[in-house]
């Protein structure tokens, strides 16, 4: 087994793009054409559209295409977590079916997990799977669901067994969302956005070779969706390379399109991060910076912010020097929300009545609105802070998890939601 | 170094704790607490001759260790942790400092070693009794008469100026104000008309003193007139090396928190299995990660003189005042009834916490501070 270099590999993948690169091809042909020679996902398996590459190599290879001002592979939205559950447990039926349309970015994709019943309480899941003859009837409801308004396929989390425990009941499956048993309804928020859906579920049909893993393993490959979840949570930084970026044709054009839409749902989460980076230029030109009490809670708002970015930078520089993880690693999402709340109270110090006003009567057309309606979901969305508080206080401090009474003795019996 | 220590750093930061572990428990901190002198001078030779910390940040040429900022925090990091009883803050950090920038050659070279080598213990005489810590607070007169000087007036907060060899005072020339006219002075500690009082303190681990000048000749630590500069340059390090300290604290009250949530039991099971613990104690972390950050990163810009070093130096010290007085409060929570009693250790770190959230000016005042040179 020999060492490969990271300059045999960039030099082979360059020589690779000088005799393939067709800018005149469409999106999904340039795509196809990456797939098939395993630089598009070079960690993959060489039967699967990759070159089984250690993933050092692989952001070499991805900074040559880059460079180069070609396209890589198809990895807005949820398709790379959808490869990455399909590579790890489908068959190869199901491989052959879809692998190559994620990849080409052909195929748009979206999960399927949460419920209105179950939020943190991802495996309490109550959409059933019902075999009937060689198909699975599926009833239910998924909500927070990106994407499932323009959705080929979905990643679906649903219950087939109600006699055995809770976390043993659940099976994953392919969803086929164009069909009349699957009804999606954009989710209006708060903030007068509709980022997400609600998706129906009424005697929606899976065909039975579209079970993913095993009958009743449904939460392990659940898991593996999680945990590619949290690993790409930065994915969308790589999606153009910045040589392509101010490149002209109807392939560049095609690739904006498609991430404008991968974008769209998220375009007010600077908002709700709080716009920390405007506040000061707002109070000095509001003047409000002249104001005792808005100074200190501007300095406030600034030291926590500044000491995120910091521990962030020091969890990051422990991980490069190979040292064990420490605390600093697993407080980022908490910190964040406490920094986005700080900063909501300091914008309204500083807006004052105008506090009240939205779109183009508010402050900065409706972006200092956008905030204040916007900022109670970053404490919710993708882990609330309860459940980090938990998950801090357990896992990094060592204290005892919660007392469960969920967990044994079949789901059907566990408690829902009391309605008197 | 950037936004981590090096393994060097790390193995100071070992040799600093077993030196702290065997020499400051908290039945040495409770000795010598009631003490007048509130320290141990074999304990302090000790110190001064096996890890020569009183000179860790004075330049070789003047018999120190050479080492910087990110040094003199990581020690003193390790001695918040153990609440270690000695005047080192008072002299190793203010008043070595205010030397090294305000004295000139001939002065660094006449203090500077036997500071370093622990043999003389100095005190800096500041802040007055309106407990201002800058140069507009400064009120005591230095009278030129015949080319002497001579100090009128009282200084207070000082920390060990009680006991110390010599004390360094920051006075003005007659008829300055503000930033101008600010000269550092030198005084020995048994100085004629010179009177030292110890205040009566919540913290009893830092003993200040109330210094009563009565025309004491005092002789010029460097430039006569144009010590403003100094002086700031001296409380912006004073403000990283103390948020540092206080750090060493918190974590150590976190800790203890921790550790007695997972013993103590009630209602049948660990107190720290109650999940308005377990967030608590979540909550507790993250501000302490944040707060410890933000000091290292001080103490980093600091050694780097970095753009950002005033403004970052203010918001460590303001941060760390709130993290710690907030750790504190928490820990004699989570302790229940007990964590209200002398005999737990809780109250003593609880008194450092409060002490400090003021010396060299609280938290709002630092906020001020950092939003005045944030981004200079």
């Amino acid at each position: 087994m020999t060492d490969i270099s990271e300059e045999s590999i960039r030099s082979e993948v360059k020589g690779w793009l000088e005799e393939n690169w067709d800018a005149d091809l469409s999106l999904v042909e340039w795509r196809n054409k990456l797939a098939e020679s395993g630089w598009g996902n070079p960690t993959w398996p060489k039967d699967w559209f990759g070159r089984a590459l250690p993933s050092k190599l692989a952001s070499a290879v991805q900074d040559e295409i880059s460079q180069f001002g070609a396209i890589g592979t198809a990895d807005s939205g949820v398709r790379m977590l959808a490869a990455a559950t399909l590579l790890e447990h489908a068959t190869n039926f199901q491989k052959n079916k879809f692998i190559r349309g994620i990849v080409t970015g052909k195929d748009t994709w979206c999960q399927l997990f949460s419920e209105p019943g179950s939020g943190s309480d991802l495996a309490g899941v109550t959409t059933r799977a019902d075999l009937k003859g060689d198909n699975w009837i599926i009833n239910g409801q998924k909500v927070w669901t990106t994407s499932a308004h323009h959705a080929q396929y979905g990643l679906l989390l649903a219950r087939t067994d109600w006699d055995v425990p809770k976390h043993q009941g659940m099976s994953f499956f392919v969803l086929d969302l164009l069909q009349p048993g699957v009804e999606v309804h954009p989710l209006r928020q708060m903030n007068g956005h509709a980022s997400f859906n609600e998706v129906f579920l009424a005697d929606a049909i899976i065909p039975k070779d579209m079970l993913v893993g095993k009958l009743g393993g449904g939460w392990q490959v659940a898991m593996t969706t999680l945990s590619h979840e949290r690993r790409l949570a930065d994915g969308m930084r790589g999606i153009w390379g910045s040589a392509a970026k101010k490149a002209k044709g109807r392939i560049f054009e095609e690739l904006a399109a498609e991430v404008k839409v991968a974008l769209e749902p998220y375009k007010w989460y600077p908002q709700r991060a709080g716009r920390v980076d405007i506040m000061i230029k707002r109070a000095e030109e509001t003047g409000a910076i002249n104001d005792q009490v808005v100074r200190q809670e501007v300095a406030k708002a600034l030291t926590i912010h500044q000491a995120s970015q910091w521990t962030a930078l020091r969890a990051r520089q422990a991980q490069k020097l190979g040292r064990p993880p420490g605390p600093e690693g697993s407080l980022g999402k908490l910190a964040a929300s406490n920094v986005a709340r700080a900063a909501a109270q300091v914008h309204t110090l500083i807006s004052g009545a105008d506090s009240m006003l939205k779109g183009e009567d508010g402050p900065m057309n409706g972006i200092i609105a956008e905030i204040l309606l916007s900022v109670p979901a970053g404490s919710i969305a993708g882990g609330t802070d309860e459940i980090q508080r938990n998950i801090i206080s357990e896992r990094v401090l060592g204290l005892p998890k919660e007392p469960r009474t969920d967990t044994t003795g079949p789901f059907k019996d566990v408690p829902r939601n009391i309605v008197s | 170094m950037k936004h981590s220590f090096t393994d060097e750093h790390e193995q100071f930061r070992e040799f600093v704790r077993k030196f702290m572990g065997a020499n400051s428990d908290t039945t040495e901190v409770r000795r010598l607490m009631e003490t007048d002198i509130g320290y141990d001078t074999d304990v302090w030779n000790n110190l001064s001759e096996s890890l020569g910390l009183p000179g860790v940040h004075i330049p070789e040429e003047y018999g120190g260790q050479g080492f910087g900022p990110v040094e003199l925090c990581i020690a003193l990091e390790e001695m918040g942790r153990s609440l270690y009883c000695a005047p080192y803050f008072g002299s190793s950090v203010l008043a070595t400092t205010a030397i090294l920038n305000a004295g000139s050659t001939h002065d660094k070279e006449k203090l500077l070693p036997d500071l370093a080598a622990g043999k003389r213990i100095a005190a800096l005489a500041l802040a007055e009794s309106r407990g201002q810590w800058d140069a507009a607070g400064i009120e005591m007169i230095a009278t030129k008469t015949n080319g002497a000087y001579t100090l009128n007036g009282e200084k207070s907060f000082v920390l060990d100026g009680h006991s110390a060899d010599f004390i360094v005072v920051v006075a003005r020339q007659a008829d300055s104000s503000g930033e101008d006219g600010i000269t550092f002075f030198t005084v020995e500690g048994d100085a004629q008309g010179l009177d030292r009082r110890l205040l009566n303190t919540i913290d009893e681990t830092r003993k200040l003193s109330v210094l009563r000048f009565n025309n004491v000749e005092a002789t010029p630590l460097g430039t006569v007139g144009s010590g403003a500069q100094a002086l700031q340059k001296t409380l912006v390090l004073s403000y990283v090396a103390l948020a540092n300290e206080m750090m060493g604290g918190a974590q150590k009250l976190l800790e203890s928190a921790l550790e007695y949530a997972q013993m103590r039991v009630q209602f049948g099971r660990a107190i720290g299995s109650f999940q308005s613990m377990k967030h608590k104690l979540a909550d507790l972390l993250l501000d302490v990660e944040l707060a410890k950050t933000t000091a290292y990163y001080a103490a980093e810009s600091a050694e780097e003189c970095a753009k950002d070093m005033t403004a970052v130096a203010s918001m460590a010290k303001a941060y760390a005042s709130d993290t710690y007085m907030k750790v504190a409060i928490a820990c004699i929570q989570i302790h229940g009834g007990i964590g209200f009693t002398w005999e737990n250790d809780t109250h003593l770190y609880f008194k450092r916490a409060k002490s400090s959230e003021v010396f060299l000016g609280g938290p709002a005042l630092h906020r001020e501070q950092l939003l005045q040179n944030w981004d200079k």
